[in-house]
């Protein structure tokens, strides 16, 4: 298929309906208004349904409601939104129901700005709703790797009953880029033979969120982790830039990556062994990535205070491993910025 | 022998865990019966709330999913758009549908969603223990009204059946109540015309159904019934708030 030259946010629908899904519940919010408007002039074309929510609260129980019926159905939002939908992200990991997420992240907290941002990892990466659980977390670095991601979202979240979350951020969404649609590979995806559609003649479907004995509930959650762990040992991912003979390594994610990339070449040019570890899904999180023997310091870089900071610090094992630069509440990094950064780190070590 | 009464097909024969004159059970059965009677059970599809009526899933013999609290017409909606052809109901309590799901039920009855909600009004919360209500009477005691809700400080009840049938994109809305045979049958009568009006693709079609709640009121089941009949009806005058459909024009 040829490239065709797309919005991040335009490309999200795109890529979406390819994957299949006719529904879309969702309520108006920079920096990803051009998501909900794109899918209300499509989705009716194809026989799906798009529905404006009174607020992401009910945009998101919309969605564990056409999810329950056993559709292919999304929402979308940015970061103050995100935080309005939790209850329901909590109820759609707790059911099990397969739904797409895509959060186009600005600076916070509070209603924060409306700039690109990272902060929100904490909240998505290492959940915001109460209890026992993970959500799948995709972190695209480009506006192709916008549309690969959320075509196989829908496809990730059907294979295992997963809430998947595709972490992008305002400068993503509001980026140009010329992008393929490509199929995904083919995954092992059951018919959905729990949905809601009515008994049929055959016994009542029930989708429960509640459990009253705490060993019940107990029993529950530990089933839920152990799908956790196949998860994390067939769905981890990250990408290695210029690691082979590293004795520097940036970590760092989405948008914020693009910037560090950047960089990592301009000091290969001048003679340092640096490289970029690029973390693809953030939760599970690619610990392995970070166990490098060769490497003297991690350079954390983020779009927000330092939160994908602890993750790293877990993967290396030592704190003291780890330096830490970003700007914060929309404002962006710059190249001369990050090399700067790491030279001070590495001082004369070429 | 002829069969004169028997269990509905829609019900589950097993005991509830409602207490005794709680009137949940009588709304369950007359639901069920509803359904079945218009060949719907297999196409069925309700919203449990948070509430007392939160395990309603397993009394019935038709689809059911566990809703957030007062989100149920969200969630109702989500499925209904992607099964338009299926019969998609909301089951609500006071707490559930007139307090923190307030939002949702003026919105999805305001978009004229084809569904039904079954709006359960004892005014008072009964899972959590006895507290207020938005439907709690003027003086009546709650956990949270020791001394009777005072309106100076709590309030007024919330008409919910008079504020829905002021939207345009509800078709049907009806106040019955439970509290004696007669009763009973025109809450039964409500509840089949409230799901003709889904069947037809009218809109958004409601019945607030006033019941008792002897244990958080501290009454005996008789006392109860009594209480909805004297208090709680000429609060909450009992009947048809809307029609459009050709019957009522």
């Amino acid at each position: 298929m040829a490239k065709v030259l797309l919005k991040g946010n335009e490309a999200v629908v795109r890529a979406a309906i390819e994957a299949g899904c006719k529904y879309f519940f969702g309520y108006p919010i920079t920096p990803q208004n051009e998501i909900p408007e794109y899918f209300s002039k499509e989705l009716p074309k194809i026989g799906g349904a798009f529905v404006q929510g009174e607020s992401e609260v009910a945009s998101i129980n919309m969605l564990y409601g056409a999810a329950a019926a056993g559709a292919r159905a999304m929402t979308s939002s940015s970061s103050p939104g995100i935080a309005l939908m939790q209850e329901g992200i909590g109820y759609i990991s707790k059911a099990e129901l397969p739904a797409v997420i895509v959060n186009m992240m600005r600076g916070g907290p509070g209603l924060g700005g409306i700039q690109p941002s990272q902060s929100d990892y904490h909240m998505c990466v290492k959940g915001g709703a109460n209890g026992d659980y993970h959500n799948i977390v995709l972190a695209p670095g480009n506006v192709q790797e916008l549309v690969d991601m959320v075509q196989e979202a829908f496809d990730i979240a059907d294979q295992y009953g997963m809430l998947v979350i595709v972490l992008a951020d305002g400068l993503i969404g509001q980026m140009m880029e010329p992008v393929e649609l490509r199929k995904p590979k083919a995954r092992p995806i059951e018919p959905k033979t729990w949905a809601l559609t009515g008994p049929n003649g055959g016994k009542p479907h029930r989708i429960y969120n509640l459990k009253l004995q705490a060993p019940d509930l107990e029993q529950d959650n530990i089933d839920l982790f152990k799908k956790y762990e196949v998860i994390e040992k067939n769905e981890t991912r990250y990408e290695d830039y210029m690691m082979d003979d590293a004795e520097f390594a940036f970590a760092s994610y989405g948008t914020a990556s693009r910037v560090v990339r950047t960089a990592v070449d301009k000091l290969r040019a001048e003679g340092y062994k640096i490289g970029l570890i690029r973390p693809q899904t953030l939760w599970p999180f690619p610990y392995e990535a970070f166990k490098r023997p060769n490497i003297k310091k991690y350079l954390d870089v983020e779009l927000s205070m330092g939160q994908m900071i602890d993750d790293v610090a877990i993967a290396c094992g030592d704190k003291n491993m780890i330096e830490f630069f970003g700007h914060t509440g929309g404002v962006l990094i710059t190249v001369d910025e990050v090399c700067d950064f790491a030279k001070k780190i590495m001082g004369g070590a070429k | 022998m002829s069969v004169v009464f028997e269990r509905s097909k829609g019900l589950v024969d097993v005991k509830t865990h409602y207490c005794p004159g709680c009137s949940h059970g009588i709304v369950h059965r007359i639901l069920a019966e509803s359904l079945e009677e218009m060949g719907l059970l297999d196409e069925a599809i309700c919203m449990s709330p948070v509430g007392c009526a939160v395990l309603a899933l397993d009394y019935f013999e038709f689809d059911g999913i566990q809703a957030a609290h007062g989100r149920a017409p969200a969630t109702a909606t989500g499925i209904k758009r992607v099964h338009p052809d299926k019969t998609v109901i909301t089951y609500q309590g006071d707490g559930d549908l007139a307090s923190i799901g307030m939002c949702e039920i003026i919105h999805a009855a305001a978009r004229g969603e084809k569904i039904t909600t079954i709006f359960i009004n004892n005014g008072i919360y009964g899972m959590t223990g006895g507290q207020m209500a938005p439907t709690t009477l003027p003086g009546m005691k709650a956990t949270t009204a020791q001394l009777g809700r005072d309106v100076s400080l709590n309030g007024y009840p919330i008409r919910v059946a008079e504020l829905i049938s002021t939207l345009d994109g509800a078709k049907y809305v009806e106040r019955v109540a439970v509290c004696s045979p007669a009763e009973v049958n025109k809450a039964k009568a409500a509840i089949k015309k409230a799901l003709e009006v889904q069947k037809a693709g009218l809109g958004f079609s409601f019945v607030e159904v006033l019941c008792a709640c002897p244990t958080n009121w501290g009454k005996t089941p008789v006392d109860a019934l009594d209480f909805v009949k004297n208090e709680m009806i000429p609060y909450y005058p009992l009947g048809v708030k809307k029609d459009t459909t050709k019957e009522g024009q």
